[in-house]
């Protein structure tokens, strides 16, 4: 029997010190946590403070100058900056006071606010910087009737109401009662407004795809029948001549296409009967188009010539068509709800309407589809191909140096910068099996070309590839951890391995392979460098799915949130205006992520159930 | 239950071994002393074979049966019958192969990288290592149970039928039928029936091995091997699978691996004591555990070996 050691022979050798206990290792963790969640958190709670306030109806206060110049406008911010002394000299006596007081009481720096003045057709600016020093006494007041405008074109206006006027009458005067005419004209307008953006697009759009799709028809036919291009280049004078040429010239294009067919081509019955099918197709067409333009016009008629008059803060006044105004809002009179019910239709308008204005105004309603639809489309085509590829290495390859270079290059794909699949989808999907698909479906479309360059399906495919790592590492972590003892269980109950792979192993990975998704999902709806080269642009407001035959377009190119955002900030003309939508853009890109993701974690709760219980 | 001390590798302390057993004879009938050193070192053994064995019809024949794990020989030259209709026992010490014997009948070792094999096995005369043996059809025709229960991630239903779900049965009523007569045989249905089609992976432990057990017995295996099937089980659900084993025979012929004395003594008609991947004594249940030929025998089942 060994005797007991005294107790303090062991304290006597500090194994009790602060190191072995581990506490600066967990204060370590802690303050990697920590500092990884603070990140996170100012992310975005900076992108949704900027990105929630952008639809607010802010104050519109109107501003006077020691020029003696009046601005109104909504103040996008203030800042201090540091002038140079020279500015000092320029200034009035009183003004110099003003500036060098509040320089001596911010350590030397001035104050100036950036307000956003609209009205860009009068004074060719949005914003205007407003020096604080030049702002007079009591220079600065919440007008009542201050009224933002927001238009189809040039941007916002903002002003006040004066007189309403009819097709050159004058039908009111005055603020209030030129604002409650325009209360009950502006509905009827806008809904007529509506019409007629309905028949210009929707209508006329109709009208092209028929012509175009009657055009793709004689085509095939003649691509059937080897028409030679004489024929064709003649027939096509004869059409133009027919549309608007003398009586003369009709004779001497028939002459034309009569000396082709007697010197050897003679058109067969059928294609006879194509040409007779497309000119009749065409004409139907152009009286439909005479129609809708018809309709047009006197939609046009009827609300045209509706005018609110604003008198601007300067004094000027601008004649604004009301048909043309989307909304006009008097913020300074509104209440809180007022201002609310403002803020949740522009969100509305933002998230289903078409972009206007160079993107900078409007809905990014296109945005959200191509957004969703390509991350969709990647994602039903990357899981099954990423799990058959790690279901091969993992369940049947023989393991071997062979199989390990796989795996490091599958793993080395997910580090090549994703500008390279972007170029890679552009060479070997758009420009070779893209262009294989034209000339052997599309033949009659080309010179241009249908799948032959970037579109929806292609960005889909290269992100894609682009996340092709993300699933095979994370299918093969969950083929590995299927147990081996349930594996054994099945192959001895006289299961093939096949059978043991499809009703075991697969069933009891799905989880984890949903995690490869959620991830390959999470990357690929926030990539934006790779699209830019497959298929996304700037403005793209057909969708890629509609109500014209064959109704779902792959080929066609697409609206992604990401790439507006880098749009919206880095192209925009109007970069100040802009910059409230990138943050807004960016917000709704996260929760449409977010969105994505919860959906598919739920999915993957709802597998986890089956597979939980207690053991004993 | 003081046999898992006691039931280490023999080989690694085999000179205290020798000089223990001749310090302290037991009574044992036999002269024939067994040299386990010499064992270890490679020297062939005859096992002892009473001779009531070969009286029965056998369902499962070992033939000079040895196996290689790559360089390691875990089996050496096993030759036995194990009757038909009757519970066989393996016990023996830990690593001494008995759960190598029983995945080789069914041919599961061949999953493993490097394992090699010489003999044969027959199944009611049919090869088991023959040239052109279809492993998955033979391995239809026996169920196996595992030392730790292993439900699949479905329902009770589904875990039952599945050995018919891979052969293609759709037939709803002769799943049903399966199930019910399977589930019944496991003693497990009276539990279960009002929730046939709940995840099987919230039964108990107990519950679940007995599933393991159904499933096992759905497709009318000819052999039923088990492998500790109650190693990590209460004492109460492992007097439940034993009283399911009596019930199994003489519809089935159980092979089963037990590290449990009692168990082998109280459920098992024959019992054979391996040692260092040999056969060393097989014989009646009552004769190995009352009157054994071989001291060594003698030794382990009372706790005095090692
Ligand atoms: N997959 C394997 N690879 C190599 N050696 C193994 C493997 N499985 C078992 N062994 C060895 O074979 C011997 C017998 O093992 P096993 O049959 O599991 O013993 P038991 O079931 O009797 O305890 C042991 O020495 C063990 O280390
Ligand atoms: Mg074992």
């Amino acid at each position: 029997m060994v005797e007991p050691r005294p107790r303090a022979a062991r304290a006597a050798h500090g194994g009790g010190t602060l190191l072995s206990a581990g506490e600066p290792v967990v204060w370590l963790m802690a303050a990697g946590l920590g500092l990884a969640l603070a990140m996170i958190a100012g992310l975005l709670a900076m992108i949704l403070w900027n990105g929630g306030a952008t639809f607010w109806p802010r104050a519109l206060v109107e501003v006077s100058t020691s020029d003696g110049r009046v601005h109104l406008g909504e103040v996008s911010r203030h800042e201090r900056y540091r002038p140079t002394p020279e500015i000092y000299a320029r200034l009035d006596p009183e003004v110099r006071d003003r500036a060098e007081h509040d320089a001596a009481a911010h350590e030397g720096t001035l104050g100036r606010t950036l307000l956003r003045t609209a009205n860009y057709d009068l004074t060719g600016t949005h914003f205007t910087w407003i020096d604080d020093f030049e702002i007079e006494e009591g220079g600065r007041s919440e007008p009542e009737w201050g009224v933002t405008i927001e238009r189809l074109e040039w941007g916002r206006f903002y002003g006040t109401p004066t007189r309403a006027v009819e097709q050159g009458r004058t039908v009111a005067e005055g603020t209030e009662d030129t604002w409650a005419w325009f209360e009950e004209v502006h509905p009827r307008l806008r809904s007529l407004w509506r019409q007629k953006r309905s028949l210009e697009t929707h209508d006329v759009g109709r009208v092209n795809h028929e012509l175009e799709s009657a055009r793709l028809e004689l085509r095939e036919a003649e691509l059937r029948e080897g028409v030679p291009p004489e024929w064709i280049g003649a027939w096509g004078e004869l059409q133009r001549a027919r549309q608007g040429g003398s009586a003369e010239e009709i004779a001497d294009a028939e002459a034309r296409v009569d000396r082709i067919e007697n010197a050897g081509f003679v058109p067969t019955q059928a294609f006879r009967e194509a040409v007779a099918e497309f000119e009749s197709r065409e004409a139907a067409g152009r009286e439909r188009f005479a129609e809708i333009v018809g309709e047009v016009e006197s939609l046009s008629q009827r609300m045209d010539g509706f005018e609110v008059v604003m008198r601007t803060a300067d004094g000027t006044e601008a004649p604004l068509e009301v048909a043309d105004i989307v909304r006009a809002i008097p913020q300074n009179r509104l209440g809180i709800v007022g201002r609310l019910g403002v803020y949740l239709s522009r969100w509305i308008e933002f998230l289903v309407d078409d972009p206007r204005e160079a993107n900078s105004e409007g809905g990014v309603f296109p945005a959200i589809f191509g957004t969703v639809a390509m991350t969709l489309i990647m994602t039903i085509a990357v899981v099954p191909f990423g799990v058959l590829a790690a279901l091969y290495l993992r369940e049947y390859a023989k393991a071997g140096p062979m199989i390990s270079a796989v795996r490091i290059a599958v793993n080395n794909l997910a580090g090549v910068p994703s500008i390279v699949f972007g170029v890679f989808g552009l060479g070997f999907f758009c420009y070779v099996v893209g262009a294989s698909i034209d000339e052997l479906l599309f033949e009659a479309k080309l010179p241009n070309p249908t799948y032959g360059k970037g579109g929806l399906l292609w960005a889909s495919l290269t992100l894609a590839l682009l996340t092709l790592p993300v699933v095979i590492v994370a299918t093969e972590e969950a083929l590995a951890a299927v147990p081996r003892s349930m594996r054994e269980g099945s192959y001895a109950c006289g299961a093939s391995k096949w059978q043991t792979i499809r009703r075991i192993v697969l069933p009891r990975a799905m989880p984890g392979i949903m995690t490869g998704a959620i991830l390959a999902m999470a990357r690929g709806a926030g990539e934006v460098a790779p699209l830019m080269l497959v298929g996304a642009v700037k403005l793209a407001p057909e969708l890629a799915v509609d109500a014209t035959a064959p109704y779902v377009h792959p080929d066609r190119s697409f609206m992604h949130l990401g790439f507006h955002i880098y749009d919206l900030g880095f192209q925009s003309q109007n970069s100040e205006a802009a910059k409230p939508m990138v943050f807004t853009t960016t917000l709704l890109l996260i929760i449409l992520i977010m969105l994505l993701n919860v959906i598919a974690v739920w999915l993957r709760t709802r597998l986890r159930r089956r597979f939980a219980g207690s053991q004993f | 239950m003081g046999h898992a001390d006691v039931a280490k590798p023999p080989s690694l302390n085999a000179s205290t071994t020798e000089t223990k057993m001749f310090s302290n004879p037991t009574p044992s009938q036999s002269e024939i002393r067994l040299d386990l050193a010499a064992i270890a070192a490679g020297e062939p053994v005859e096992a002892v074979i009473h001779e009531e064995v070969a009286s029965e019809e056998s369902i499962l024949e070992i033939d000079r049966f040895a196996l290689h794990y790559g360089s390691f020989k875990a089996l050496h030259d096993i030759s036995m019958s194990v009757p038909k209709g009757k519970i066989t026992a393996l016990i023996g010490p830990s690593g001494c192969g008995k759960s190598t014997l029983l995945r080789s009948v069914n041919r599961l070792n061949d999953l493993i990288d490097g394992v090699r094999v010489d003999g044969d096995m027959r199944l009611s005369g049919d090869s088991i290592y023959g040239r052109d043996v279809d492993v998955i059809e033979l391995r239809k025709r026996m169920g196996m149970v595992f030392q730790k229960s292993n439900p699949f991630p479905m329902s009770i239903y589904e875990n039952v039928v599945y050995a018919l779900r891979i052969d293609g049965q759709r037939n709803r009523r002769v799943l049903d039928e399966v199930c019910e007569r399977s589930l019944r045989a496991a003693a497990l249905w009276d539990e279960v029936k009002d929730r046939l089609h709940e995840s099987a992976l919230g039964m108990s432990g107990g519950q679940q091995q007995r599933l393991c057990i159904a499933r096992a017995v759905a497709a009318e295996p000819e052999v039923l091997l088990m492998d500790e099937p109650c190693s990590a089980l209460d004492p109460i659900a492992t007097q439940k699978i034993e009283e399911l084993m009596d019930s199994l025979v003489p519809h089935y012929s159980v092979l089963i691996v037990t590290h449990n004395m009692q168990q082998a003594a109280r459920s098992s008609h024959y019992t054979a004591y391996m040692v260092l991947g040999r056969l060393i004594e097989y014989g009646p249940t009552q004769r190995i555990f009352q009157n054994p030929k071989l001291p060594e025998t003698e030794d382990y089942i009372t706790g005095r070996f090692g």
